[in-house]
């Protein structure tokens, strides 16, 4: 038996790396959106273009002005001296932000009145203005210290003492980092394998393939197997970019990272497989692949959590192996915690592997074009 | 010569041709029909991501639970918990040690610690004040900005009554004023929403324009075309036109869908945000057209519209990631998406209504961009022909 698989093993190999081009498609894309992505997918902002009308002039609201310009978050790009320059400035998205200082800022500041300081933000970009306004408020608290400080007003009673775990600087990309590391192997996974029976229906051979002595369970192992170790050279590869290149600390314990990976592929090969199944044609199968791939990515808590979620969809999501593998990512990148942590990830991603390889090779024989 | 029969003799010439090129639109249509997965992708992909953009996927926080540790119960200390349980942006457990709100956080219960030591009324009346100590969980660091934030904000709120209600006008020295135009509740599915239709477009414009014809070119069926008396542009007019018509379809779902039913606000005109999707539409299909013609292999022609135009729509387009804030090389790298014009014009015709400064320059590029793609695919497909 095991001769045979091994031939089929070899043979689905060669399908996949004969091609010179086919073979490029399956080695640098998963580098290049690696690379690529790693520093386009950021929710941090840096040099956002503000304008800065200052009706004031006066020292305090210099000083005050020099936190905005001091901050690499910001960048200025306009003084302007009108009302009327304001929407137009922010219409053609010149800058992202306007900072207003009123005309009696200072009088107000000294008077001990609050002291008016209107930020006029495009929203259309809502996480960049909600972002942006974090920003400004540590600006302008840091500025009412200083002043409260230097000035002897009223200290307030009690004070906020801030710090962050597993990430003190909050840096975005750990956060980013070893989540792409799941999506980029799934996109990969997926294209590799949900191709292989599709291709063959396609093209006839797969009839062929189905009268050989070859077991239903044979044609699954010869079908999974190059997707299985693609995969896992491409996963050591790009968690290797994470923790070295991306400089991710690895907290927590490799093999608990390798038992989610081969786990994670292994579900990922399986849900391939089945939609490949299904397919009559390639063109169905890259479609049928699409229709999970998007969804499961944006379900998965990659870029944003699940907890947000109403109920209804975060049932849903509990079908998607790319929602285990991300915790498991992000939790031995940045948390920590070994292989008996991660059990509740482990098993979910094991069924659904399961389930769809054995769907997949009931399809084998069942579904006839 | 009588300029009737020149108009007859044209329209003699004419007519056969306008018939191949009616008879070669009717038969991808026809594929179209035949094979559910191109409707799916046009029509049931829009709905399933309108679904989850507009209800599932969310970047406002909301309800963050939270771990408020009080080691002494008293007044103070339920004042400050109040300030905390009132606002929206909290659900707060209280619970008795740090070791309780540490576990809740290691668990993923809790995305913050807020600590209030035993001591903390006796040090609110000490000069220097009471610290209280936040943790938050780093991990998702735009979260943990956000929730910071907020806790941030409710703890203003808390000075201002704590102030009120011993009669002492605190006042801050600075306070902010903040306005946000375009979309006030700074909601994420109306940023969201729009920037979906150049996912849609994309991915029926290059995905499955670049596999369809690809596959001609796989079974040799499209050299069988090319040697018929079809001309090479009546050929490449047969597929773009019926995939045109599948692009402008899904769009119209999208746009359908998020602006009726979640009532995502559409400020400017509908005509304009179809012409723009038009001449998107059209670089995206020759883009495809070009993959397609360049790889003449379903598999690879699939694999390069994904890696070239689908998840660079997604990822470098300014959909969901600012591009500001990437690094230059990114920056410029991006300048080569088309996505990225389309995106900027449906943020802006979407939330701010039709501003040519905006409208005009994207517009400009992609009609740029459109006009050389087409081109290159024509070329390419006639070099193969000789």
């Amino acid at each position: 038996m095991w001769n045979r698989v091994l031939a089929l093993i070899v043979k689905e190999f060669l399908a996949v790396l004969k091609d010179p081009k086919s073979r490029m498609s399956i080695i640098a894309p998963p580098l290049i959106q690696m690379f690529v992505f790693s520093y386009a997918a950021t929710f941090d902002i840096k040099n956002v273009p503000y304008a800065v009308y200052n009706e004031d002039g006066g020292a305090a609201s210099r000083e005050l002005l020099a936190g905005f310009s001091g901050s690499p978050a910001f960048q200025q790009k306009f003084n302007i001296e009108r009302q009327g320059q304001i929407a137009d400035l922010i219409d053609r998205q010149e800058v992202l932000m306007v900072v207003h200082v009123d005309r009696q800022f200072s009088r107000d500041l000294l008077r001990g009145n609050p002291a008016k300081l209107q930020i006029i933000v495009d929203g259309r970009n809502s996480n960049t203005a909600q972002v942006a306004f974090t920003y400004v408020q540590e600006i302008v608290s840091t500025f009412n210290e200083h002043w409260a400080e230097a000035h002897g007003g009223p200290q307030p009673p009690a004070r906020l003492d801030i710090r962050a775990w597993y990430n003190p600087n909050l840096v975005s990309r750990w956060f980013i980092v070893p989540g792409l590391v799941g999506v980029v192997l799934q996109v990969t996974t997926l294209l590799v394998t949900s191709l292989s029976v599709a291709r063959e229906r396609e093209q006839g051979t797969f009839d062929q393939l189905l009268v050989t002595p070859l077991r239903p369970l044979e044609i699954l192992i010869g079908k999974a197997a190059p997707g299985f170790v693609i995969g896992m050279v491409n996963a050591t590869i790009i968690a290797l970019l994470a923790h070295f290149w991306f400089g991710v600390p690895m907290t927590g314990s490799v093999p608990a990272l390798y038992v989610g990976m081969v786990l994670f592929l292994f579900s990922a090969v399986g849900v391939g497989l089945m939609i490949s199944s299904l397919a009559k044609t390639m063109q169905q199968a890259l479609l049928g692949t699409f229709l999970f791939l998007l969804p499961s990515i944006l379900l998965s808590g990659f870029s944003t959590p699940i907890e947000n979620m109403p109920v209804v969809l975060q049932e849903i999501t509990r079908i998607i192996p790319l929602r285990y593998f991300m915790v498991i990512l992000r939790g031995v990148y940045l948390e920590g915690g070994g292989v008996s942590m991660y059990l509740n990830q482990f098993w979910p991603m094991a069924v659904i592997g399961v389930l769809c390889l054995a769907i997949a090779g009931w399809l084998f024989r069942h579904r006839t074009t | 010569m009588d300029p009737r029969s020149r108009t007859a003799g044209e329209a003699q010439t004419r007519w056969p041709q306008a018939m191949r090129l009616a008879g070669l639109m009717h038969k991808e249509f026809l594929q179209i029909l035949r094979d559910p997965s191109s409707i799916a992708i046009a029509f049931l992909m829009p709905v399933v991501l309108l679904v989850i953009f507009g209800y599932g996927v969310s970047l406002d926080a909301k309800g963050i639970p939270i771990a408020l540790v009080i080691e002494q119960p008293g007044a103070e200390a339920s004042a400050f918990a109040g300030a905390l349980g009132n606002s929206e942006y909290f659900v707060t457990t209280t619970v008795r040690t740090m070791e309780e709100a540490r576990q809740a956080m290691v668990e993923g219960r809790a995305d913050a610690i807020v600590h209030l030591r035993s001591d903390f009324a006796r040090q609110l009346r000490r000069p220097g004040g009471a610290p209280i100590q936040v943790l938050l969980n780093g991990v998702d660091a735009n979260r943990a900005r956000v929730v910071s934030g907020y806790i941030a904000g409710a703890w203003q709120t808390w000075l201002i009554s704590q102030a009120a209600a011993s009669g002492v006008a605190v006042t801050v020295p600075v306070a902010v004023e903040e306005r946000v135009w375009f979309n006030s509740e700074l909601r994420s599915r109306d940023f969201l929403v729009p920037g979906l239709v150049a996912i849609i477009t994309t991915l029926i414009g290059s995905l499955l324009t670049a596999m369809v014809v690809a596959r001609e070119w796989e079974r040799g069926t499209m050299e069988a075309l090319l040697v018929t008396p079809v001309h090479i542009r009546e050929i490449l007019l047969g597929k773009l036109v019926p995939y045109f018509a599948l692009g402008m379809g899904g769009m119209a779902v999208t746009v359908g869908v998020g602006v009726l039913l979640l009532g995502v606000p559409l400020r400017g005109s509908l005509l304009v945000l179809a012409a723009v999707a038009a001449v998107f539409l059209l670089v995206a299909l020759g883009v495809g057209l070009l993959i397609s013609v360049a790889t003449k292999n379903q598999f690879v022609a699939g694999q390069i519209a994904i890696l070239t135009s689908f998840l660079p729509a997604f990822m470098l387009s300014g959909f969901i990631f600012n591009i500001a804030s990437a690094p230059l090389p990114i920056q410029w790298l991006t300048r080569i998406v088309a996505a990225r014009y389309f995106v900027s014009i449906l943020h802006t015709v979407f939330m701010a209504g039709d501003i040519w400064a905006v409208i005009l320059p994207n517009l400009l590029v992609l009609a740029a961009m459109g006009t050389i793609f087409l081109t290159l695919a024509r070329l390419k497909s006639r070099k193969h022909l000789e």
